[in-house]
């Protein structure tokens, strides 16, 4: 499924996020397998740099701090939004409060 | 270019054929004791075996597979509810990060373990019909058992539970019941899900009067082209994608690459339709437990090698069937490199024409109480408790992608 423009546009990347509690991630050779147990729905990143990403957000104040600890080039940056966008779209992101490290 | 690119359907089929450290799920047969005889049970199951993990062997287990970060195990049975520890199990795995998915009779889902089962999207239940009537259904699994799965589903609607599942193994006797089916599910708020028949455990002995008939798969397969993403199908249908375009799922066999079988007594199997010796990867019992035989057992190894594709190599639609059921091939007597023996294109049958009259393989395992079984009347044998595909649920549009490149 294509991401959809309001999911990005949408997507606050100055903020803080966690992956949902509901959320179980497993690290593979081709990055991560996420599953969902609310929908009981399987995800597969294929991207080990997505994956300590999505590692990376719940010690970090924003999407774009998470970015920087992992050391994504700049050019990338947008891509990998758009990933993020694409999960918080389907709630397996989920904002946290400002300030609230994990 | 960055490494990081869109994962495609075929990235994820080839990953998923070289196999993972560790399955997705798997199925978990509790027990091999039932409460019914259904005459098509894949895992021939009635009595108890006196082998059969206690409960600390199996929190045990638990403990490996939360290690392993396996997402949930399908249990099964037998009748897995008839074990006085099943709650206690349930609740222990949910306690660990592994989801439960059960299938069951429903002979113990009472109103208080329909209120458990609400309380949770952890615990997911599915409970087995093989027919919409009960004059279908109970000529397979048994007199009464319609009635009790009909309670065990309104207990289920009243307790407030949402997404369990009504499991149904299509045979030729039900599958003029599809409508009927999904009426049955969507008037109590349940969804379907459908899945084949294999012609395993009981199945081997009735699976010549139940299987479907050639055109009765093409009216299967319409019928869920019709209605893509309203039913769940286990992966199960793959073989009929070769009438077109391909059905949701995930279109491959998942045996000893992304899921598995361990039964009662801790022996692990391929698949759940294929206890046998010869797909029998070892037991967990032994040093080294189960992860040593996922990622060590010499039968797993050799599924995830890369499949030629034997006879169906040259088939213009092996790419969308990949050459059907291990075990529906196994089971009659076809060589695993060959046709399925419901290849939509007629060359299982051709192939077992060929093979003329032949001893096929009989079923391991048999635990089935000595009592005659039979097909009754309305000639119809549903899969029980125990035909569970591993899979289950994966939409193929569930593996969602994370779009990464443009």
């Amino acid at each position: 499924m294509a991401l959809t423009a309001v999911a990005v546009e949408t997507f606050d990347a100055d903020s803080p996020w966690d992956l949902h509690e509901s959320v179980s991630v497993r690290p593979e050779r081709f990055g991560a397998l996420l599953y969902d147990f609310r929908t009981r729905r399987l995800t597969f990143v294929k991207d080990p740099v997505l994956q300590k990403v999505i590692d990376a957000l719940s010690t970090s104040s924003s999407a774009r701090e998470a970015l920087a600890l992992v050391k994504v080039p700049q050019e990338d940056h947008e891509r990998y939004l758009s990933a993020l966008a694409r999960l918080a779209e389907t709630s397996m992101l989920t904002p946290r409060s400002q300030g609230e490290i994990t | 270019m960055s490494t990081t690119t869109v994962a495609t359907g075929r990235d994820l089929l080839a990953e998923f054929e070289r196999g993972l450290d560790a399955p997705i799920c798997l199925t978990w047969e509790l027990t091999y004791a039932c409460n019914l005889a259904c005459v098509h049970c894949l895992s021939s199951s009635g009595k108890r075996d006196p082998r059969e993990l206690d409960t600390a062997e199996a929190k045990a287990v638990i403990d490996e597979l939360e290690r392993l970060q396996v997402f949930y195990v399908n249990i099964g049975g037998g009748e897995p509810t008839v074990r006085s520890d099943f709650w206690e199990l349930v609740d222990y795995a949910v306690a660990h990060k592994v989801g439960v998915k059960f299938s069951t009779n429903g002979i113990r889902l009472d109103k208080t373990a329909a209120a458990r089962i609400a309380a949770t999207s952890y615990v997911d239940v599915q409970i087995s019909l093989d027919g919409a009537t009960a004059e279908v259904n109970d000529a397979v699994r048994g007199e009464g058992s319609f009635k009790t799965a009909l309670q065990a589903l309104d207990n289920l609607a009243e307790a407030g539970a949402t997404d369990f599942k009504i499991s149904v193994v299509v045979t030729r006797h039900n599958v003029t019941q599809l409508d009927a089916f999904k009426k049955l599910a969507d008037d109590r708020g349940a969804q379907l899900r459908l899945t084949r028949l294999r012609p395993s455990g009981r199945g081997a002995d009735t699976w010549d009067e139940l299987h479907l008939l050639p055109g009765q798969q093409r009216v299967l397969y319409d019928w869920l082209v019709d209605h893509s993403g309203e039913v769940l199908t286990g992966d199960s249908f793959f073989h009929l994608s070769a009438y077109g375009e391909a059905l949701p799922g995930l279109n491959l066999c998942g045996a000893g690459r992304v899921v598995c079988l361990i039964d009662p007594i801790g022996d692990v199997y391929a698949c759940p339709f294929a206890i046998h010796d010869e797909f029998l990867a070892g037991n967990l019992r032994e040093a080294g437990g189960f992860t040593s035989i996922w990622r060590e057992s010499a039968l797993f190894s050799s599924l995830r090698e890369p499949q030629t594709g034997g006879a169906c190599a040259s088939c213009n639609f092996y790419g969308s069937c990949r050459g059907g059921c291990m075990a529906a091939k196994f089971f009659t007597g076809l060589p695993l490199d060959g046709p399925d023996p419901e290849c939509v294109k007629g060359y299982g049958e051709e192939a077992l024409a060929a093979l003329g009259e032949i001893d096929r393989p009989r079923p391991g395992a048999d635990h089935s109480r000595s009592i005659p079984l039979m097909v009754l009347k309305p000639k119809n044998a549903p899969v029980p408790a125990c035909a569970e595909d591993p899979l289950a649920g994966f939409d193929p549009n569930e593996v969602a992608v994370s779009s990464l490149s443009r």
